[in-house]
């Protein structure tokens, strides 16, 4: 088990910077996310992790050791890339084995490994079966199995649920997190899918361009993102922006919309005459008759007890997950009223949140 | 636009009985989606009505003409499929404008191009009406693929899974989108998918399909309120109903003859007690709200909490239901008073 301490690490490919000089401290036994859009450079930071890749500048610890220089074979760290990659002629005890006996591990502890692994992945009764017959599930499970045989000092996995369809993703991220709570290795996990990274994670490294804009727990990323780019990219539906030109000054309680006021948390920042985005989250939108801002339905999504509610208004359109008991008619005229001590201001040129109360809450957990 | 009435199809291959006894009415300008699993017969369904499959039994009316012996092409439908099919040597604007381009319609150029030019704008793809249609990127040419059914008028749209290869952000926001300009164009329209959230948010009503069978037609709300059976109940909702017996906890108020009680995360009220006989196992983050996984006396409940409820996992807790749903050894539901006037 270890800890990974990336050192301003930085990775060029020609004149493009992939990451952006990079620090932080993967804790031992933590489940760690790199979360971002294709192109952010997430699976290039796990692979200088791995070792498949030299950093272009800056350090890497693996356990307090230097090892940026040093080869992945060097690393002992397993790997786990989309699932499916089976060995199709051989059985399951062979195929999860089959990492251990290229290292010349002898064959009765071999079969000793195995058969523990199989039992921490419930597939027991399959040992012996070809995996050609096995469920989508079961093939997963082994070639999981075939990563955590090696008792590597830490996992990387590069999209591993990639190519499943909802359902199926969202069973194998339970199992998955439930297999981490009983083996405790430090994980490094590379997704776009920010349900993923949310359901699973401890904590979560969002990137954008190459470089980490917010490092937290998914409730903190979710309740206080630092970033447009982060609240756009976490929840679904995400965060809404409302646009406009203002001038706010550090200390202020509202902010002027359209001749409305706002109430948000006290701002510690201001910006200029300036443009700005009011930043509110779905389920803190109300619709009532007489909010301030106003706009017209656009459409209403049926989620069971909730819906979500997309309205039309000048600042760009808005969702509002309300009870599904409220009524809402394509082009009916609505008002809309937010949860003041919910908001985040962000300045809309850099994208930055403006530092408020609301961040200096103490962390929920 | 006009109505669609399916009687008493069925549809066999050697010895499957692929779509079983099927009688469906798509009332004009309404969205019917059809839910199932895979093979439970949708596509067939779809096939059947675009005349790309010929039923064994039964009539297919399109606009109160019997359509059942007639070709695709006099049809008067337009079908999008799942994977989809471009003119890789025409661009963007032609694979658009071709189905107004065939001899049978004899549509005028300027026509076309109004055409072409707001159906490009609704499916966001006006930014490139002169690429290539190979030079897409798969959102953008599964964009294509649905405008160019939008472009005609024809009877009926039939689709099948149009959304299923896009990502998740594009498919939530086409979502609304193809909603909206349904409701627009007032577009009776047949869409079949496997995926519970498409079928809840955008049908004014949903077929549930199991094994070829049709086995309940109504509004998002009534089938999730009121299942007719465990089958359908376990179709929708995220989380999914738990299913429990009868005797997993105290029941008051159960009908005769349940023998297994369904429970959404609305029926479900969570008290922190040490004693208690659920035991918190995992709690996955949605952000709005979490997923909480329990264990009780061998069972596994998953339920919906605030993330202001600070569950942890180890943390106990008694469960008690409110208005569950209750099933009896066939799974059929069983009728409790309030569930009639919800």
């Amino acid at each position: 088990m270890a800890e990974i301490r990336l050192d301003n690490l930085q990775k060029r490919f020609g004149d493009f910077t992939a990451v952006r000089a990079s620090s932080f401290t993967i804790a031992d036994g933590e489940f760690f996310v790199l979360l971002g859009p294709s192109g952010c450079g997430k699976t290039t930071t796990l692979r200088m992790i791995a070792g498949l890749e030299l950093p272009s500048s800056g350090k890497m610890l693996l356990d307090g050791d230097d090892v940026t220089f040093k080869r992945a074979s060097e690393r002992d760290i397993g790997f786990v890339f989309q699932m499916f990659a089976l060995y199709p002629h051989m059985n399951v005890r062979s195929n999860i084995g089959f990492p251990l006996k290229c290292q010349g591990v002898p064959r009765r502890e071999i079969d000793a490994r195995v058969e523990e692994v199989a039992k921490l992945l419930r597939i027991e009764h399959l040992i012996d079966r070809p995996v050609s017959g096995l469920s989508g599930g079961d093939s997963q499970r082994v070639a999981l199995g075939r990563a955590i045989v090696r008792k590597a000092k830490a996992f990387m996995m590069d999209e591993p649920l990639g190519a499943l369809d909802a359902e199926f993703r969202h069973l194998m991220c339970v199992e998955l997190r439930a297999l981490h709570d009983r083996i405790h290795a430090t994980t490094v996990y590379v997704t776009h899918d920010q349900v993923e990274a949310m359901a699973m994670a401890d904590r979560i490294a969002v990137m954008n361009h190459g470089v980490v804009d917010q490092i937290a727990t998914p409730q903190e990323i979710y309740d206080r993102p630092r970033t447009m780019h982060v609240a756009g990219f976490i929840g679904s539906p995400p965060m809404n922006f409302l646009r406009f030109h203002a001038n706010v000054a550090p200390g202020a309680e509202s902010v002027r919309l359209n001749g409305e006021t706002i109430p948000v948390p006290t701002l510690h920042e201001g910006v200029a005459n300036g443009d700005v985005a009011l930043g509110v989250r779905p389920e803190h939108v109300e619709l009532t008759d007489d909010g301030g801002i106003r706009g017209e339905v656009f459409g209403a999504e049926y989620m069971g007890t909730m819906q979500v509610v997309t309205v039309h208004t000048k600042h760009g359109p808005v969702k509002a997950r309300i009870p599904s008991s409220r009524p809402a008619r394509i082009r009916e005229h609505v008002g809309l009223r937010f949860a003041k001590e919910r908001l985040v201001v962000f300045d809309a040129v850099s994208g930055r949140a403006l530092k408020s109360c609301l961040f200096e809450e103490t962390i929920r957990g | 636009m006009a109505e669609v009435v399916i009687d008493r199809v069925t549809k066999r291959f050697g010895d499957v009985e692929a779509v079983k006894d099927v009688s469906l009415t798509v009332p004009s300008g309404e969205l019917v989606v059809l839910l199932g699993p895979t093979g439970a017969g949708k596509t067939t369904l779809l096939r059947l009505v675009a005349g790309l499959e010929k039923p064994d039994a039964g009539i297919i009316t399109i606009d109160a003409r019997d359509a059942t012996a007639e070709p695709p092409a006099l049809r008067d439908v337009s079908f999008v499929f799942q994977q989809y099919s471009l003119y890789p040597h025409l661009t963007v604007y032609d694979n658009l404008a071709f189905p107004l381009r065939a001899p049978a319609r004899r549509v005028h150029e300027a026509e076309i191009r109004t055409r072409v030019e707001r159906v490009a704008q609704l499916v966001r793809i006006d930014h490139k009406l002169a690429n290539s249609a190979t030079r897409l990127s798969g959102g953008e040419m599964q964009r294509v693929a649905i405008g160019r059914a939008l472009v005609r008028r024809p009877a009926i749209y039939l689709m099948d899974e149009p959304l299923s290869s896009l990502d998740a952000k594009l498919r939530a926001e086409l979502r609304v989108e193809l909603k909206h300009i349904q409701a627009d164009l007032g577009a009776t329209m047949l869409y079949v998918t496997h995926d519970q959230t498409e079928a809840m948010t955008m049908a004014s009503r949903i077929g549930i399909l199991q094994e070829g069978q049709l086995v309940q037609v109504g509004t998002p709300q009534e089938i999730y309120e009121r299942p007719v059976n465990a089958y359908v109940a376990a179709r929708l909702g995220s989380p999914g109903i738990n299913m429990l017996p009868i005797d997993a906890l105290p029941a008051k108020g159960a009908p005769n003859g349940a023998v297994s009680v369904g429970a959404r995360t609305e029926h479900v009220e969570l008290t922190p007690a040490d004693d208690g006989p659920a035991e918190v196992i995992m709690v996955e983050h949605l952000g709005s709200e979490n997923f909480l996984h329990l264990r009780m006396n061998g069972h596994r409940l998953v339920t919906l909490t605030s993330p202001d409820r600070q569950w942890r996992p180890g943390r106990r807790a008694r469960v008690s239901l409110h208005q569950p749903l209750y099933f009896d050894a066939a799974g059929c539901t069983l009728a409790v008073a309030q569930h009639v006037n919800p």
